[in-house]
């Protein structure tokens, strides 16, 4: 169980397998069309939502603005409520500090509550290198992580599963982990549910350690917030002696009234509910109720780079919804996966290039390309990320940093501004360009719309006459129509 | 240098573009005022906590036992500090229970902190008679008794009324789960059944 991202491809050879996958893009296409359609209707319900939509980016930015003195303030309130504050500078340093706990308590195994930011730093993994089994206990994830899958949706990380594939994945691997799914499970999602209520629940009960995220984290207070539907949340959260929650520095709100407005914004448009089933709120340690050890660790890898890049800062807005992803006409068709990254999507497409660096793997260039810049994911993000600006950015980023290497595409942009930066090179390449187009129209085919259209183009540009119509040159040029005519006075009505 | 001084020496490095001068308050917020209490508030509440296919049962200071006895069949936990002319006839006092004990109860039955009625929303602060956090969640049937006046129009009032020290529960039907086919199916690892005596 131990499957990792990567070595996936770049997003256009991994987009073209998957959209091969037939069965992959119906299970796609009935999950986003449905949470869609739930998304919207209680969205609607809100008369002043854009309002709200509003506030939460202004709260957000008012935080990361000012994000050293509400992380400061942050740890006093933890400290002062009974919990022990961590730093983690990247994924390594946070990893050790959980094994650490871990086995300072002598266990071999924690219960997991789904959380990003530990499958961000691969915490499963380390602790499975320490001798540590980690449970996941979302639906979701227990499907994934039985499967030997990989998530491909932040909300619903199986989503790219159907009833019946879950069904087989239970009935095989169940049994292998600990309570077996019985014999006569069918493929109704209440005898899936049933089946992972029972196979968790002698997990739940004798764990002594438990993970968690947290969607929030309030600096005044200190108090942490999950937000969550099954109750597997609450369980690790009440249930075992020792919690350690992992928490990336941009989840802070700075005061306890600020979480009014995200507990409006996060489930309407995460699940499509008024309000998810559960929300466990937190602070430190309660005597004689829940945990009575709580480690919080406060983590960066790579976020103070995203803060860093003015434009890219509005991504560490993102409450982690996913109602980009499920708008998204790329997401609904390539699924999770072929964006190679633990975040997929349009949030994914920005924050995975920001939060590793551009210029370095050709896999996370590839990202910012995976966009048909539609702008549905701005209008559905509930704190106002505009990922169609953030993803333009992050192209001219890409770009700058392969300058200098050799490629078609540099060496046709190159010939392009050589031709274009003088008027004399411009109206010869127009004469050229206008006597072959000449010579073209009489053979070629018309596109729909009576457009004359060449068909292939040889050598490099074949790729990219793939997917687009290439028009015929026109017979004459804008210019040579204008010094001809005179600006059109002289022309024959 | 620590994690944590180098972490926030970055933070600074990257916020180098926001003027000194600059305070949390410059960035104005503003946002939609709670919404002002109204009669129809509880009519809403009791609308939405059945949306999420919970029960809700309204009744009269003087129906409550009869409710009680009804729901709560079997062996049924109830918070030590419940008072007892609420207990019923299985009542099992939860004197620090261990874990797989409250695995074996049928029931529980517990006060709650307030509604929302906007969204059909119980929160618990686990305060006297609410149970600790373990008790409403383990057994596979909370029923649950909220007073109308306890009823408030929405998020902002809640929070408005709520102790950040307390640690919360918010419930808001059975649990629940959209995983597989992003179908939503009642029941997972919280209580299945959730019943709601809504009292006046």
């Amino acid at each position: 169980m131990s499957r990792t991202f990567l070595g996936t491809p770049a997003f256009p050879e991994a987009a073209r397998s998957a959209l091969a996958n037939t069965q992959l893009r119906r299970n796609l296409a009935h999950a986003t069309s449905t949470i869609r359609a739930k998304r919207a209707a209680v969205v609607g319900e809100v008369a002043e939502w854009e309002r709200l939509r509003r506030a939460g980016a202004a709260l957000k930015d008012r935080t990361l603005r000012h994000l050293d003195t509400y992380l400061q303030q942050l740890e006093e309130s933890l400290t002062r409520a009974g919990a022990t504050v961590h730093w983690a500078r990247d994924a390594a340093e946070a990893n050790r500090i959980v094994v650490d706990v871990a086995r300072r308590h002598g266990t071999d195994e924690v219960v997991k509550v789904k959380s990003m930011v530990t499958a961000e730093i691969g915490l499963n993994d380390a602790l499975a290198a320490a001798g540590i089994t980690a449970w996941e206990t979302d639906l979701a994830e227990l499907i994934v992580q039985l499967g030997d899958d990989l998530p491909s949706h932040i909300l619903v990380p199986a989503i790219h599963r159907n009833r019946s594939e879950v069904r087989e994945i239970f009935l095989r691997e169940m049994g292998r982990y600990g309570r077996p799914a019985p014999a006569d499970l069918s493929d109704v999602p209440a005898e899936l549910a049933a089946a992972a209520r029972a196979h968790l629940r002698e997990k739940f009960l004798r764990s002594r350690v438990a993970v968690s995220g947290a969607n929030f984290a309030v600096a005044e207070t200190g108090t942490l917030a999950v937000v969550e539907s099954e109750g597997n949340g609450r369980m690790c959260l009440t249930l075992p002696e020792v919690l350690i929650s992992v928490v990336g520095i941009e989840k802070l709100v700075p005061t306890w009234a600020d979480l009014e407005v995200f507990l409006q914004l996060l489930p309407r448009s995460s699940t499509g509910e008024r309000m998810n089933p559960y929300t466990s709120l937190w602070t430190g340690v309660t005597p004689g109720d829940g945990p009575q050890e709580v480690h919080v660790v406060l983590l960066d890898n790579g976020r103070t780079q995203v803060l860093a890049d003015e434009v890219g800062r509005q991504a560490l807005r993102c409450i982690r919804c996913s109602a980009c992803l499920n708008v998204c006409p790329v997401y609904e068709r390539t699924g999770g996966h072929s964006y190679g990254s633990v975040y997929p999507g349009p949030i994914g497409a920005i924050l995975t290039p920001m939060l590793r660096g551009v210029g370095a793997d050709a896999q996370v260039d590839s990202l910012p390309y995976a966009s048909s810049l539609c702008g549905a994911c701005f209008e559905v993000c509930p704190v106002r990320i505009d990922i169609p600006e953030v993803l333009v950015h992050l192209r001219a980023e890409v770009v700058d940093s392969h300058r200098g290497h050799p490629s078609a595409q540099n060496a046709a942009m190159a010939a392009a501004a050589w031709t274009l930066g003088d008027a004399r090179r411009t109206s010869v390449a127009e004469r050229v360009a206008c006597a072959v187009g000449k010579l073209l129209r009489r053979t070629r085919r018309r596109a729909p719309g009576g457009r004359a259209t060449l068909g292939a183009l040889p050598g490099p540009a074949a790729r990219w006459a793939d997917a687009r119509d290439v028009p015929i040159p026109a017979p004459e040029s804008f210019r040579a129509w204008w010094a001809r005519t005179d600006g059109g006075r002289t022309e024959q009505q | 240098m620590s994690a944590r001084d180098e972490i926030l020496g970055r933070i600074r490095a990257a916020l180098r573009d926001v003027p000194a001068t600059e305070t949390p308050a410059d960035i104005a917020v503003d946002r939609p005022a709670p919404a002002a209490a109204s009669p129809a508030d509880v009519d809403t509440f009791v609308e939405r906590v059945a949306d999420y296919r919970a029960r809700v049962v309204r009744c009269t200071p003087d129906e409550l036992a009869a409710h009680i006895a009804a729901e709560c069949t079997g062996r049924v936990l109830v918070p030590a500090d419940l008072p007892t002319e609420l207990w019923p006839a299985g009542a099992v006092p939860d004197h620090a229970l261990p874990v797989t004990e409250l695995d074996d109860v049928d029931a529980v039955l517990t006060t709650a902190a307030l509604g929302i009625a906007e969204t059909g929303t119980i929160v618990l602060d686990h305060d006297p008679g609410q149970g600790r956090r373990a008790a409403t969640l383990v057994p596979d049937r909370h029923v649950c008794i909220v007073r109308a006046d306890q009823v408030v129009p929405d998020v902002p009032s809640a929070i408005a009324k709520l102790d950040p020290t307390r640690p919360q529960t918010w419930i808001s039907g059975p649990s629940a789960t959209s995983d597989i086919e992003l179908d939503r199916v009642e029941g997972v690892h919280g209580p299945r059944n959730l019943v709601v005596l809504l009292l006046g």
